[in-house]
């Protein structure tokens, strides 16, 4: 096994964060999960229309409740 | 260079800070990001141009991807710099006011709950631990996964018996990297002030190679920075097929919820000498902890 050390941030590890992290404000203008969503939707598209048997990577991502379904098979217990 | 009836973005909220922002930084519309100061915290805001941040311009960039991506890192780049300085409370991509008065209502109306979550990750930083399992190169040498048998299966049950053995040979493959996973997740988990697990990431749009098996975000103390990430590096070469991805260090974007939602405090986490600290840490809503167990 290796371990990398990426020095340009992956767009994926920075919506990561940008659109499932960080202080949820209400602004004047803000993105509402709605929006959100949208975002979740079009990606969705843009991947589908890649590979239809992947799963998103935002999926359950406004709610972090909710496991995703196809992609939980590994993840490891919470102790 | 910037307009009146531009409009606020608002990157992060911080505790005062005396080192000056570097003076060629700009953020996501081209223009430098400013210091609001609201009483005792700082909004780091940026004038954007309302033709591009209005409500409808705004949800109309949003399905465009190259738009979404430079947006993204102008974000980070601003955040990434803050971080050089002090400990910023990140806010979500596209936190848009009307004008300086806006951010500061906001700073009023939402003052204890910052606090608290300045207090949560001040002094501490996000590192990101992935796990990707490749079955291709966790096949014993001179298989492949996707070696057709050598021998033709002459029977309907020679076929049967080879699906069956191949079917086995994943489920073990599977079963190790989950193995792996859980106990790097939990080993690393002591180690961490707090953790978080995103959904794995979608090879599609990661392109990374392999299967992504352990997405997961850890709440570190900087003086204990290095220390973690030697520990992620010695995991190399312990198991053959798997591959562990360092990113970081990140603003603690993964822990600036207000609400301490989908995010959890480690039990027993290493705690050699800030007891006190700790314990203002446990005073988060133990239901968003039970919730976040459940997740399983």
């Amino acid at each position: 096994m290796t371990v990398v050390e990426r020095r340009e941030i992956a767009l994926v590890d920075l919506l990561d964060r940008l659109l499932a992290g960080g202080v949820v404000i209400t602004g004047d203008i803000t993105l509402r999960i709605a929006d959100v969503d949208l975002v979740r939707i079009d990606l969705n598209a843009l991947i589908s229309s890649v590979n239809e048997q992947v799963p998103s990577p935002w999926q359950g991502m406004l709610r972090p409740e909710v496991l995703p379904e196809a992609g939980s098979r590994a993840l490891p217990e919470v102790s | 260079m910037s307009d009146m009836s531009d409009l606020r973005y608002v990157y992060a909220v911080c505790r005062p800070f005396e080192a000056p922002l570097q003076a060629e930084l700009t953020g996501v519309a081209g223009s430098p990001p400013k210091l609001l100061h609201h009483g005792d915290l700082v909004a780091v805001v940026s004038a954007v141009p309302e033709r591009d941040f209005a409500e409808e311009p705004l949800r109309a960039h949003l399905e465009d991807l190259d738009w979404l991506s430079d947006t993204a890192r102008a974000h980070e780049k601003v955040i990434a710099a803050l971080t050089t300085v002090t400990s910023p409370l990140p806010l979500r991509l596209a936190t848009v006011f009307r004008d300086d008065s806006g951010v500061r209502t906001m700073i009023e109306a939402e003052h204890e709950r910052l606090h608290t979550a300045l207090e949560r990750i001040a002094g501490r930083i996000e590192w990101g631990v992935k796990v990707y399992v490749d079955p291709e190169k966790t096949a014993p040498q001179g298989q492949s996964a996707a070696a057709e048998p050598t021998v033709k299966p002459a029977t309907g049950r020679d076929y049967l018996r080879h699906k069956r053995a191949e079917r086995q040979r994943q489920d073990t493959i599977w079963e190790r990297a989950e193995h792996f996973a859980r106990r790097l997740h939990e080993h690393l988990s002591r180690h961490a002030r707090a953790t978080r697990l995103h959904p794995p990431q979608n090879p599609a749009l990661s392109r990374a190679p392999g299967r992504n098996v352990l997405n997961a975000a850890y709440l570190v103390d900087r003086s204990r920075s290095e220390e973690f990430v030697e520990l992620v590096d010695r995991t190399k070469d312990e198991e053959p097929g798997l591959r562990v991805e360092l990113t970081g260090p990140w603003a603690a974007y993964s822990f600036s919820s207000l609400d301490d939602y989908g995010q959890r405090p480690v039990e027993g986490a290493d705690d050699r000498d800030d007891q006190g600290d700790r314990a203002a840490y446990d005073q988060g809503d133990p239901g968003a902890y039970e919730e976040q167990e459940d997740r399983r």
